[in-house]
Protein backbone atom coordinates (compact mmCIF):
# COMPACT_ATOMS: atom_id res chain seq x y z
CA UNK A 1 0.00 0.00 0.00
CA UNK A 2 0.81 3.41 -0.69
CA UNK A 3 0.99 5.96 2.38
CA UNK A 4 1.34 9.90 1.92
CA UNK A 5 2.56 11.41 4.99
CA UNK A 6 2.28 15.28 5.38
CA UNK A 7 4.98 17.91 7.36
CA UNK A 8 5.03 21.23 7.93
CA UNK A 9 8.02 23.55 9.03
CA UNK A 10 7.63 25.54 11.99
CA UNK A 11 9.41 27.29 14.79
CA UNK A 12 11.41 24.84 16.66
CA UNK A 13 9.41 23.70 19.88
CA UNK A 14 12.17 24.78 22.21
CA UNK A 15 13.05 28.41 20.94
CA UNK A 16 11.03 31.32 22.78
CA UNK A 17 8.91 33.14 20.32
CA UNK A 18 8.63 36.79 20.47
CA UNK A 19 6.09 38.81 19.59
CA UNK A 20 7.16 41.97 16.63
CA UNK A 21 6.45 45.27 18.06
CA UNK A 22 4.43 46.52 15.62
CA UNK A 23 1.74 43.96 16.39
CA UNK A 24 1.75 42.37 12.97
CA UNK A 25 2.87 38.95 13.69
CA UNK A 26 5.61 36.68 15.66
CA UNK A 27 9.28 37.33 14.73
CA UNK A 28 10.77 34.59 13.21
CA UNK A 29 13.93 36.01 11.75
CA UNK A 30 16.45 33.81 12.56
CA UNK A 31 14.50 31.39 14.56
CA UNK A 32 15.56 27.56 14.31
CA UNK A 33 12.71 26.33 12.55
CA UNK A 34 12.09 22.55 12.35
CA UNK A 35 9.39 19.43 11.40
CA UNK A 36 6.45 20.26 13.79
CA UNK A 37 6.64 17.20 16.42
CA UNK A 38 3.28 16.14 15.66
CA UNK A 39 4.63 15.21 12.05
CA UNK A 40 7.52 14.00 13.07
CA UNK A 41 5.31 11.36 14.84
CA UNK A 42 3.27 11.38 11.74
CA UNK A 43 6.51 9.90 9.22
CA UNK A 44 7.95 7.75 12.12
CA UNK A 45 4.66 5.39 11.79
CA UNK A 46 4.44 5.24 8.21
CA UNK A 47 8.18 3.94 7.92
CA UNK A 48 6.74 2.08 10.77
CA UNK A 49 4.68 0.46 8.37
CA UNK A 50 7.17 0.35 5.76
CA UNK A 51 9.42 -1.83 8.37
CA UNK A 52 6.45 -3.98 8.56
CA UNK A 53 6.00 -4.25 4.94
CA UNK A 54 2.77 -3.26 5.09
CA UNK A 55 3.79 -0.09 2.81
CA UNK A 56 4.98 -0.63 -0.19
CA UNK A 57 5.68 3.52 -1.04
CA UNK A 58 6.34 6.48 1.50
CA UNK A 59 5.54 9.82 0.26
CA UNK A 60 5.95 12.77 2.18
CA UNK A 61 4.34 16.28 1.06
CA UNK A 62 4.81 19.47 2.49
CA UNK A 63 2.82 23.05 2.00
CA UNK A 64 4.92 26.17 2.26
CA UNK A 65 7.95 28.07 1.30
CA UNK A 66 11.02 27.16 -0.53
CA UNK A 67 12.78 26.11 2.53
CA UNK A 68 10.10 23.56 3.62
CA UNK A 69 12.36 21.37 1.40
CA UNK A 70 14.49 21.17 4.68
CA UNK A 71 11.70 19.23 6.17
CA UNK A 72 11.00 17.00 3.61
CA UNK A 73 14.74 16.47 3.48
CA UNK A 74 14.26 15.44 7.31
CA UNK A 75 11.66 12.78 6.50
CA UNK A 76 13.46 11.08 3.24
CA UNK A 77 16.61 10.79 5.93
CA UNK A 78 14.42 8.32 8.22
CA UNK A 79 12.92 6.24 5.43
CA UNK A 80 10.26 8.23 3.29
CA UNK A 81 11.10 7.52 -0.16
CA UNK A 82 10.24 10.57 -2.19
CA UNK A 83 9.01 13.94 -1.56
CA UNK A 84 6.64 16.51 -2.84
CA UNK A 85 6.64 20.20 -1.82
CA UNK A 86 3.73 22.32 -2.89
CA UNK A 87 5.05 26.00 -3.15
CA UNK A 88 3.47 28.56 -1.71
CA UNK A 89 4.48 32.17 -1.43
CA UNK A 90 3.00 33.37 2.12
CA UNK A 91 1.19 31.30 4.90
CA UNK A 92 -1.87 29.88 4.01
CA UNK A 93 -4.60 29.34 5.88
CA UNK A 94 -5.93 25.40 6.80
CA UNK A 95 -8.68 25.31 4.22
CA UNK A 96 -6.46 26.55 1.58
CA UNK A 97 -3.85 24.06 2.43
CA UNK A 98 -6.03 21.23 2.70
CA UNK A 99 -7.12 21.63 -0.88
CA UNK A 100 -3.75 21.93 -2.22
CA UNK A 101 -3.13 18.46 -0.15
CA UNK A 102 -6.55 17.10 -1.77
CA UNK A 103 -5.19 17.99 -5.25
CA UNK A 104 -1.66 16.00 -4.46
CA UNK A 105 -3.55 13.33 -3.04
CA UNK A 106 -6.08 12.75 -6.24
CA UNK A 107 -2.75 12.32 -7.90
CA UNK A 108 -1.27 9.97 -5.68
CA UNK A 109 -4.14 7.78 -4.60
CA UNK A 110 -2.73 6.90 -1.07
CA UNK A 111 -4.34 4.15 0.96
CA UNK A 112 -3.25 5.97 4.11
CA UNK A 113 -2.82 9.70 5.12
CA UNK A 114 -0.89 10.18 7.93
CA UNK A 115 -0.84 13.78 9.52
CA UNK A 116 0.18 15.45 12.72
CA UNK A 117 -3.19 15.64 14.75
CA UNK A 118 -1.60 19.87 14.96
CA UNK A 119 1.40 22.21 14.51
CA UNK A 120 2.44 23.82 17.28
CA UNK A 121 2.60 27.51 15.62
CA UNK A 122 -0.72 27.78 14.45
CA UNK A 123 -2.97 25.62 16.53
CA UNK A 124 -5.63 24.91 14.56
CA UNK A 125 -6.02 21.36 14.20
CA UNK A 126 -8.32 21.02 11.31
CA UNK A 127 -5.80 20.15 8.33
CA UNK A 128 -6.28 16.27 8.52
CA UNK A 129 -10.54 16.91 8.99
CA UNK A 130 -10.62 18.99 6.19
CA UNK A 131 -8.71 17.09 3.58
CA UNK A 132 -10.42 13.67 4.98
CA UNK A 133 -13.86 15.42 4.14
CA UNK A 134 -13.00 17.00 0.85
CA UNK A 135 -11.56 13.58 -0.29
CA UNK A 136 -14.31 11.76 1.36
CA UNK A 137 -12.21 9.52 3.50
CA UNK A 138 -12.61 8.28 6.65
CA UNK A 139 -10.91 9.71 9.88
CA UNK A 140 -9.12 8.71 12.95
CA UNK A 141 -7.67 12.17 14.89
CA UNK A 142 -5.64 12.17 17.42
CA UNK A 143 -4.12 8.57 17.05
CA UNK A 144 -2.03 6.66 20.08
CA UNK A 145 -2.21 3.14 18.26
CA UNK A 146 -3.40 1.65 14.61
CA UNK A 147 -3.27 -1.48 13.18
CA UNK A 148 -3.65 -2.50 9.50
CA UNK A 149 -5.97 -4.91 8.48
CA UNK A 150 -7.43 -5.84 5.07
CA UNK A 151 -9.40 -2.87 3.66
CA UNK A 152 -9.23 -1.44 7.10
CA UNK A 153 -7.39 0.21 9.99
CA UNK A 154 -7.83 0.20 13.02
CA UNK A 155 -7.46 3.01 14.95
CA UNK A 156 -7.35 4.20 18.85
CA UNK A 157 -8.01 7.62 19.41
CA UNK A 158 -7.45 9.44 23.01
CA UNK A 159 -10.35 11.62 23.25
CA UNK A 160 -11.37 13.73 26.55
CA UNK A 161 -12.84 10.58 28.20
CA UNK A 162 -9.86 8.16 27.72
CA UNK A 163 -9.64 6.05 24.54
CA UNK A 164 -11.76 5.32 22.24
CA UNK A 165 -11.10 2.61 19.38
CA UNK A 166 -12.93 2.63 15.30
CA UNK A 167 -12.52 1.01 12.59
CA UNK A 168 -11.73 2.77 9.35
CA UNK A 169 -12.22 1.85 5.72
CA UNK A 170 -9.67 2.61 3.59
CA UNK A 171 -8.34 5.11 2.41
CA UNK A 172 -7.82 6.68 5.37
CA UNK A 173 -7.09 9.90 6.89
CA UNK A 174 -4.86 9.53 10.56
CA UNK A 175 -3.27 12.49 12.77
CA UNK A 176 -0.96 11.66 15.08
CA UNK A 177 -0.98 12.18 18.53
CA UNK A 178 1.62 11.99 20.76
CA UNK A 179 1.57 8.49 22.21
CA UNK A 180 1.46 6.89 18.86
CA UNK A 181 5.08 6.39 18.99
CA UNK A 182 8.79 7.81 19.24
CA UNK A 183 10.15 9.03 16.32
CA UNK A 184 13.57 7.84 15.25
CA UNK A 185 16.73 9.79 14.75
CA UNK A 186 18.37 9.77 11.45
CA UNK A 187 21.79 8.72 10.87
CA UNK A 188 24.43 10.47 9.20
CA UNK A 189 24.61 7.70 5.84
CA UNK A 190 20.98 7.74 5.54
CA UNK A 191 21.26 11.85 5.90
CA UNK A 192 23.49 11.80 2.73
CA UNK A 193 21.40 9.22 0.79
CA UNK A 194 18.42 11.59 1.29
CA UNK A 195 20.00 14.15 -0.82
CA UNK A 196 19.87 11.43 -3.59
CA UNK A 197 15.89 11.06 -3.01
CA UNK A 198 13.60 13.00 -5.11
CA UNK A 199 11.49 15.82 -4.40
CA UNK A 200 9.06 17.51 -7.13
CA UNK A 201 8.41 21.12 -6.19
CA UNK A 202 5.08 22.25 -7.53
CA UNK A 203 3.91 25.88 -7.36
CA UNK A 204 0.27 26.82 -5.31
CA UNK A 205 -0.44 29.02 -7.70
CA UNK A 206 -0.80 26.54 -10.37
CA UNK A 207 -2.65 24.10 -9.37
CA UNK A 208 -6.35 25.88 -10.38
CA UNK A 209 -7.13 26.04 -5.98
CA UNK A 210 -8.69 28.99 -4.70
CA UNK A 211 -6.54 29.58 -2.02
CA UNK A 212 -8.10 33.51 -1.16
CA UNK A 213 -7.64 34.22 2.51
CA UNK A 214 -10.94 34.43 4.56
CA UNK A 215 -9.20 34.99 7.98
CA UNK A 216 -7.36 38.53 8.51
CA UNK A 217 -5.12 38.91 11.54
CA UNK A 218 -5.94 42.13 12.65
CA UNK A 219 -3.52 42.07 15.60
CA UNK A 220 -0.54 39.81 17.30
CA UNK A 221 -0.17 40.58 20.91
CA UNK A 222 2.15 39.04 24.00
CA UNK A 223 -0.05 37.48 26.40
CA UNK A 224 0.13 39.80 30.31
CA UNK A 225 2.88 37.25 32.11
CA UNK A 226 2.07 35.70 35.15
CA UNK A 227 4.50 37.38 37.88
CA UNK A 228 6.46 34.56 40.06
CA UNK A 229 4.89 34.90 43.70
CA UNK A 230 6.55 34.07 46.98
CA UNK A 231 8.55 30.90 47.86
CA UNK A 232 6.41 29.99 51.47
CA UNK A 233 8.80 28.37 54.31
CA UNK A 234 5.97 25.73 55.21
CA UNK A 235 2.59 23.73 54.36
CA UNK A 236 1.11 25.68 57.23
CA UNK A 237 1.76 28.74 55.90
CA UNK A 238 0.11 27.84 52.32
CA UNK A 239 -2.75 26.48 53.56
CA UNK A 240 -3.51 29.28 55.58
CA UNK A 241 -2.80 31.62 52.59
CA UNK A 242 -5.08 29.55 50.94
CA UNK A 243 -7.46 29.83 53.57
CA UNK A 244 -8.03 32.96 54.52
CA UNK A 245 -6.04 35.09 51.81
CA UNK A 246 -7.55 33.45 49.15
CA UNK A 247 -10.60 31.94 50.30
CA UNK A 248 -9.92 29.40 48.41
CA UNK A 249 -10.35 26.01 50.67
CA UNK B 1 -27.98 36.08 13.99
CA UNK B 2 -29.00 32.86 14.16
CA UNK B 3 -26.28 30.44 16.29
CA UNK B 4 -26.14 26.98 16.29
CA UNK B 5 -24.10 25.16 18.84
CA UNK B 6 -23.42 21.45 19.30
CA UNK B 7 -23.73 19.88 21.92
CA UNK B 8 -21.19 17.48 23.79
CA UNK B 9 -22.52 14.82 25.23
CA UNK B 10 -22.44 10.64 25.79
CA UNK B 11 -26.26 9.89 24.87
CA UNK B 12 -26.60 10.08 29.03
CA UNK B 13 -24.79 13.03 29.74
CA UNK B 14 -24.32 16.52 28.57
CA UNK B 15 -20.90 17.49 29.21
CA UNK B 16 -20.39 20.84 30.83
CA UNK B 17 -18.55 22.56 27.79
CA UNK B 18 -21.63 22.81 25.96
CA UNK B 19 -22.47 25.49 28.47
CA UNK B 20 -19.36 27.52 28.03
CA UNK B 21 -19.92 27.35 24.36
CA UNK B 22 -23.45 28.75 24.84
CA UNK B 23 -21.93 31.35 26.72
CA UNK B 24 -19.81 32.26 24.34
CA UNK B 25 -22.63 32.03 21.88
CA UNK B 26 -24.69 34.68 23.82
CA UNK B 27 -21.44 36.80 23.76
CA UNK B 28 -22.01 36.91 19.70
CA UNK B 29 -25.31 38.03 20.43
CA UNK B 30 -28.52 36.56 18.28
CA UNK B 31 -30.93 33.72 18.51
CA UNK B 32 -29.23 30.31 19.83
CA UNK B 33 -29.77 27.06 18.99
CA UNK B 34 -28.96 23.33 19.78
CA UNK B 35 -28.20 20.23 18.49
CA UNK B 36 -28.12 17.29 20.20
CA UNK B 37 -27.22 14.65 17.90
CA UNK B 38 -26.67 10.81 19.35
CA UNK B 39 -28.45 7.86 20.31
CA UNK B 40 -31.58 7.10 22.80
CA UNK B 41 -30.62 10.91 23.56
CA UNK B 42 -33.42 11.82 25.41
CA UNK B 43 -32.08 12.65 28.80
CA UNK B 44 -29.34 15.23 27.10
CA UNK B 45 -32.09 17.03 24.59
CA UNK B 46 -34.25 17.79 28.01
CA UNK B 47 -30.88 18.80 29.96
CA UNK B 48 -30.26 21.00 27.10
CA UNK B 49 -33.52 22.57 27.09
CA UNK B 50 -32.35 23.87 30.66
CA UNK B 51 -29.57 26.40 29.24
CA UNK B 52 -30.50 29.59 29.57
CA UNK B 53 -30.32 31.67 26.40
CA UNK B 54 -31.29 28.59 24.62
CA UNK B 55 -34.27 28.82 22.05
CA UNK B 56 -34.79 25.12 21.37
CA UNK B 57 -33.40 21.87 20.82
CA UNK B 58 -33.00 20.40 17.60
CA UNK B 59 -32.63 16.51 18.94
CA UNK B 60 -31.69 13.78 15.94
CA UNK B 61 -31.50 9.91 17.25
CA UNK B 62 -30.32 7.79 15.30
CA UNK B 63 -28.05 4.61 15.43
CA UNK B 64 -25.35 6.43 12.99
CA UNK B 65 -25.25 9.59 15.64
CA UNK B 66 -24.44 7.58 18.59
CA UNK B 67 -20.59 7.57 18.73
CA UNK B 68 -20.30 11.30 17.62
CA UNK B 69 -18.57 10.00 14.53
CA UNK B 70 -17.55 13.25 12.09
CA UNK B 71 -18.26 11.72 9.31
CA UNK B 72 -22.24 11.25 10.20
CA UNK B 73 -22.34 14.17 12.19
CA UNK B 74 -20.53 16.74 9.95
CA UNK B 75 -22.92 16.44 7.00
CA UNK B 76 -26.27 16.61 9.38
CA UNK B 77 -24.98 20.16 10.41
CA UNK B 78 -24.05 21.01 7.30
CA UNK B 79 -27.69 20.19 6.19
CA UNK B 80 -28.94 22.38 8.88
CA UNK B 81 -26.09 25.54 8.13
CA UNK B 82 -28.50 27.50 6.04
CA UNK B 83 -30.41 28.90 8.97
CA UNK B 84 -27.28 29.80 10.99
CA UNK B 85 -24.58 32.78 10.35
CA UNK B 86 -22.37 31.05 13.50
CA UNK B 87 -22.21 27.44 14.33
CA UNK B 88 -20.00 26.74 17.27
CA UNK B 89 -18.58 23.92 19.90
CA UNK B 90 -16.18 23.47 22.21
CA UNK B 91 -12.82 22.37 21.41
CA UNK B 92 -13.38 19.00 23.16
CA UNK B 93 -12.22 16.19 20.92
CA UNK B 94 -15.90 15.72 19.53
CA UNK B 95 -15.60 19.27 18.22
CA UNK B 96 -12.23 19.30 17.07
CA UNK B 97 -13.01 16.16 15.55
CA UNK B 98 -16.17 17.59 13.78
CA UNK B 99 -16.03 20.97 13.06
CA UNK B 100 -13.61 21.18 10.00
CA UNK B 101 -15.70 18.77 8.09
CA UNK B 102 -18.30 20.58 8.64
CA UNK B 103 -16.47 23.68 7.42
CA UNK B 104 -15.29 21.98 4.00
CA UNK B 105 -18.99 20.64 3.92
CA UNK B 106 -19.78 24.96 3.96
CA UNK B 107 -16.33 26.26 2.32
CA UNK B 108 -15.46 28.18 4.75
CA UNK B 109 -12.66 29.03 7.15
CA UNK B 110 -12.98 27.47 10.73
CA UNK B 111 -11.44 29.50 13.65
CA UNK B 112 -9.94 27.34 16.39
CA UNK B 113 -10.22 27.81 19.82
CA UNK B 114 -11.50 31.14 20.57
CA UNK B 115 -10.54 32.30 23.70
CA UNK B 116 -12.34 35.56 23.54
CA UNK B 117 -15.66 36.59 21.06
CA UNK B 118 -14.88 40.57 19.73
CA UNK B 119 -17.36 41.24 17.71
CA UNK B 120 -20.02 38.78 15.60
CA UNK B 121 -16.54 38.25 12.90
CA UNK B 122 -13.81 38.99 15.11
CA UNK B 123 -12.24 36.89 18.19
CA UNK B 124 -9.22 36.37 20.14
CA UNK B 125 -7.32 32.96 19.94
CA UNK B 126 -3.96 31.54 21.55
CA UNK B 127 -0.92 30.74 18.68
CA UNK B 128 2.52 29.15 19.34
CA UNK B 129 1.51 27.83 22.74
CA UNK B 130 -0.16 30.76 24.30
CA UNK B 131 3.18 32.69 23.88
CA UNK B 132 0.90 34.95 21.25
CA UNK B 133 -2.66 35.88 21.29
CA UNK B 134 -3.86 36.57 17.95
CA UNK B 135 -6.97 39.00 16.89
CA UNK B 136 -8.83 37.34 13.42
CA UNK B 137 -11.56 38.58 11.67
CA UNK B 138 -13.46 36.20 9.62
CA UNK B 139 -14.60 37.27 6.38
CA UNK B 140 -16.76 34.11 5.79
CA UNK B 141 -20.96 34.25 5.24
CA UNK B 142 -21.00 31.31 8.12
CA UNK B 143 -18.54 31.26 10.71
CA UNK B 144 -17.61 28.14 12.10
CA UNK B 145 -15.79 28.39 15.50
CA UNK B 146 -14.52 25.90 18.35
CA UNK B 147 -14.20 27.81 21.82
CA UNK B 148 -11.77 26.83 24.53
CA UNK B 149 -14.30 26.09 27.31
CA UNK B 150 -11.71 27.52 30.11
CA UNK B 151 -12.49 30.64 28.47
CA UNK B 152 -15.90 31.16 29.24
CA UNK B 153 -18.70 31.37 32.09
CA UNK B 154 -21.11 28.41 32.49
CA UNK B 155 -24.66 29.73 30.83
CA UNK B 156 -27.42 29.28 33.28
CA UNK B 157 -29.60 26.19 33.80
CA UNK B 158 -33.05 28.18 33.94
CA UNK B 159 -34.29 27.72 30.51
CA UNK B 160 -37.20 26.20 29.47
CA UNK B 161 -36.43 25.80 25.49
CA UNK B 162 -38.56 23.48 22.90
CA UNK B 163 -37.11 20.57 21.83
CA UNK B 164 -37.53 19.40 18.36
CA UNK B 165 -36.96 16.48 16.62
CA UNK B 166 -35.15 16.54 12.92
CA UNK B 167 -35.26 13.19 10.86
CA UNK B 168 -32.50 13.58 8.59
CA UNK B 169 -29.95 10.74 8.72
CA UNK B 170 -26.42 10.62 7.31
CA UNK B 171 -24.72 7.04 7.46
CA UNK B 172 -21.64 7.95 5.36
CA UNK B 173 -20.48 3.86 6.28
CA UNK B 174 -16.86 4.96 6.44
CA UNK B 175 -16.13 3.92 10.05
CA UNK B 176 -17.27 2.34 12.92
CA UNK B 177 -17.34 1.75 16.55
CA UNK B 178 -15.25 -0.90 18.27
CA UNK B 179 -14.54 0.17 21.66
CA UNK B 180 -13.83 2.52 24.40
CA UNK B 181 -11.92 2.74 27.60
CA UNK B 182 -13.41 5.23 29.76
CA UNK B 183 -11.36 6.99 32.36
CA UNK B 184 -12.79 7.06 35.82
CA UNK B 185 -15.77 8.58 35.80
CA UNK B 186 -16.77 8.61 39.55
CA UNK B 187 -14.70 11.36 39.60
CA UNK B 188 -15.08 15.10 39.20
CA UNK B 189 -14.08 16.46 35.86
CA UNK B 190 -10.97 17.87 35.14
CA UNK B 191 -12.20 20.68 32.62
CA UNK B 192 -14.93 21.98 34.90
CA UNK B 193 -13.13 21.00 38.76
CA UNK B 194 -12.36 24.22 40.85
CA UNK B 195 -9.69 22.92 42.41
CA UNK B 196 -7.02 20.89 40.61
CA UNK B 197 -4.32 19.18 41.81
CA UNK B 198 -1.78 18.09 39.03
CA UNK B 199 1.23 15.58 39.64
CA UNK B 200 4.24 15.16 37.19
CA UNK B 201 7.08 12.79 36.73
CA UNK B 202 8.18 13.44 40.43
CA UNK B 203 5.27 11.41 41.78
CA UNK B 204 7.16 8.29 40.48
CA UNK B 205 4.26 6.01 40.04
CA UNK B 206 0.69 5.36 39.71
CA UNK B 207 0.50 5.21 43.84
CA UNK B 208 2.38 7.86 43.80
CA UNK B 209 -0.95 9.45 42.65
CA UNK B 210 -3.11 7.91 45.27
CA UNK B 211 -1.49 10.73 47.49
CA UNK B 212 -3.26 13.37 45.03
CA UNK B 213 -6.44 11.96 44.61
CA UNK B 214 -6.72 11.84 48.24
CA UNK B 215 -5.99 15.38 48.62
CA UNK B 216 -8.38 16.58 45.76
CA UNK B 217 -10.73 14.53 47.67
CA UNK B 218 -10.49 16.57 50.59
CA UNK B 219 -10.65 20.02 48.67
CA UNK B 220 -13.41 18.50 46.19
CA UNK B 221 -11.10 18.86 43.23
CA UNK B 222 -10.01 17.23 40.32
CA UNK B 223 -6.58 15.40 39.33
CA UNK B 224 -4.62 15.94 36.55
CA UNK B 225 -1.47 15.22 35.25
CA UNK B 226 2.08 16.53 33.13
CA UNK B 227 2.63 14.78 29.94
CA UNK B 228 5.94 13.37 31.48
CA UNK B 229 3.65 11.62 34.05
CA UNK B 230 1.36 10.07 31.55
CA UNK B 231 4.03 9.38 29.26
CA UNK B 232 5.78 6.95 32.23
CA UNK B 233 2.34 5.64 32.13
CA UNK B 234 1.59 6.38 35.64
CA UNK B 235 -2.05 7.90 34.66
CA UNK B 236 -4.18 7.57 31.63
CA UNK B 237 -4.06 9.88 28.65
CA UNK B 238 -7.26 12.03 30.08
CA UNK B 239 -6.02 13.21 32.97
CA UNK B 240 -2.85 15.20 30.62
CA UNK B 241 -2.82 18.99 31.19
CA UNK B 242 -1.28 21.09 28.53
CA UNK B 243 -1.19 22.87 24.89
CA UNK B 244 -1.88 19.19 23.35
CA UNK B 245 -3.78 17.76 26.25
CA UNK B 246 -6.92 19.21 28.60
CA UNK B 247 -6.86 23.15 29.12
CA UNK B 248 -7.96 24.32 32.57
CA UNK B 249 -8.61 27.44 34.31
CA UNK B 250 -9.73 26.52 38.01
CA UNK B 251 -9.98 28.74 40.56
CA UNK B 252 -7.39 27.24 42.65
CA UNK B 253 -4.03 25.28 40.84
CA UNK B 254 -1.54 23.10 42.76
CA UNK B 255 1.21 21.68 40.61
CA UNK B 256 3.22 18.66 42.35
CA UNK B 257 6.53 17.05 41.52
CA UNK B 258 5.78 19.35 37.63
CA UNK B 259 8.90 21.17 36.77
CA UNK B 260 6.85 23.47 34.34
CA UNK B 261 7.78 22.86 30.32
CA UNK B 262 6.27 25.60 28.28
CA UNK B 263 3.54 22.99 26.95
CA UNK B 264 2.46 22.30 30.37
CA UNK B 265 2.11 25.80 31.62
CA UNK B 266 0.15 26.53 28.21
CA UNK B 267 -2.51 24.86 29.69
CA UNK B 268 -2.93 25.83 32.78
CA UNK B 269 -1.67 29.47 33.13
CA UNK B 270 -5.33 31.06 33.14
CA UNK B 271 -5.58 29.35 36.38
CA UNK B 272 -6.39 31.63 39.29
CA UNK B 273 -3.93 30.87 41.66
CA UNK B 274 -1.37 28.60 41.40
CA UNK B 275 0.06 26.66 43.97
CA UNK B 276 3.41 24.99 43.22
CA UNK B 277 5.08 21.78 45.08
CA UNK B 278 8.83 20.88 43.93
CA UNK B 279 11.82 19.83 45.72
CA UNK B 280 13.68 21.96 42.73
CA UNK B 281 13.88 25.11 43.52
CA UNK B 282 15.25 26.26 39.84
CA UNK B 283 11.88 24.26 38.42
CA UNK B 284 10.61 27.19 36.11
CA UNK B 285 7.37 26.37 37.57
CA UNK B 286 8.14 28.45 40.49
CA UNK B 287 7.83 31.68 38.05
CA UNK B 288 4.46 31.11 37.13
CA UNK B 289 3.35 30.33 40.57
CA UNK B 290 1.56 32.79 43.25
CA UNK B 291 2.74 30.18 45.95
CA UNK B 292 5.86 28.11 46.18
CA UNK B 293 7.18 24.85 48.44
CA UNK B 294 10.18 23.66 48.18
CA UNK B 295 9.58 20.65 49.37
CA UNK B 296 9.69 16.43 49.12
CA UNK B 297 6.50 16.03 47.87
CA UNK B 298 5.82 12.97 50.16
CA UNK B 299 6.37 14.96 52.79
CA UNK B 300 4.12 18.25 51.67
CA UNK B 301 1.62 16.48 49.78
CA UNK B 302 0.29 14.14 53.15
CA UNK B 303 1.24 17.16 55.45
CA UNK B 304 -1.65 19.45 53.01
CA UNK B 305 -4.27 16.94 53.17
CA UNK B 306 -4.06 16.74 56.86
CA UNK B 307 -4.36 20.52 57.15
CA UNK B 308 -7.25 20.58 55.09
Amino acid sequence: MKVVVMVKRVADPNVNIRVKEDGSGVDLENVKMAINPFCEIAVEEAIQLKDKGQAKEVVAVSVGGKDSEDQLRTALAVGADRGILVEAERDLEPLAVSKLIAKVLEEENPDLVILGKQAIDSENSQVGQMVAALMGFSQGTFASELTLKDGEVEVTREVDSGLQTLSLKLPAIITADLRLNEPRYASLPNIMKAKRKPITTVSAEDMSVDITPRIQTLQVEAPTDRKAGKILSSVKELVEKLRTHEELI
Amino acid sequence: MNILVIADHDNQELKETTLNAVDASLKIGGNVDLLVAGENCDAVARAAAKISGVGKVLKADNPAYRNQLAENIAPLVVELAGEYSHILAASTTNGKNILPRVAVGLDVAQISDVTSIESSDTFKRNIYAGNAIATVKSTDSIKIISVRASSFDKADLSGDASIESIDHVFDAGLSSFIKEELGATDRIELTSARIVISGGRGMQSSEGFELLHKLADKLGGAVGASRAAVDAGYVPNDMQVGQTGKIVAPDLYVAVGISGAVQHIAGMKESKVIVAINSDKEAPIFQYADYGIVADLFDAVPEFESLV
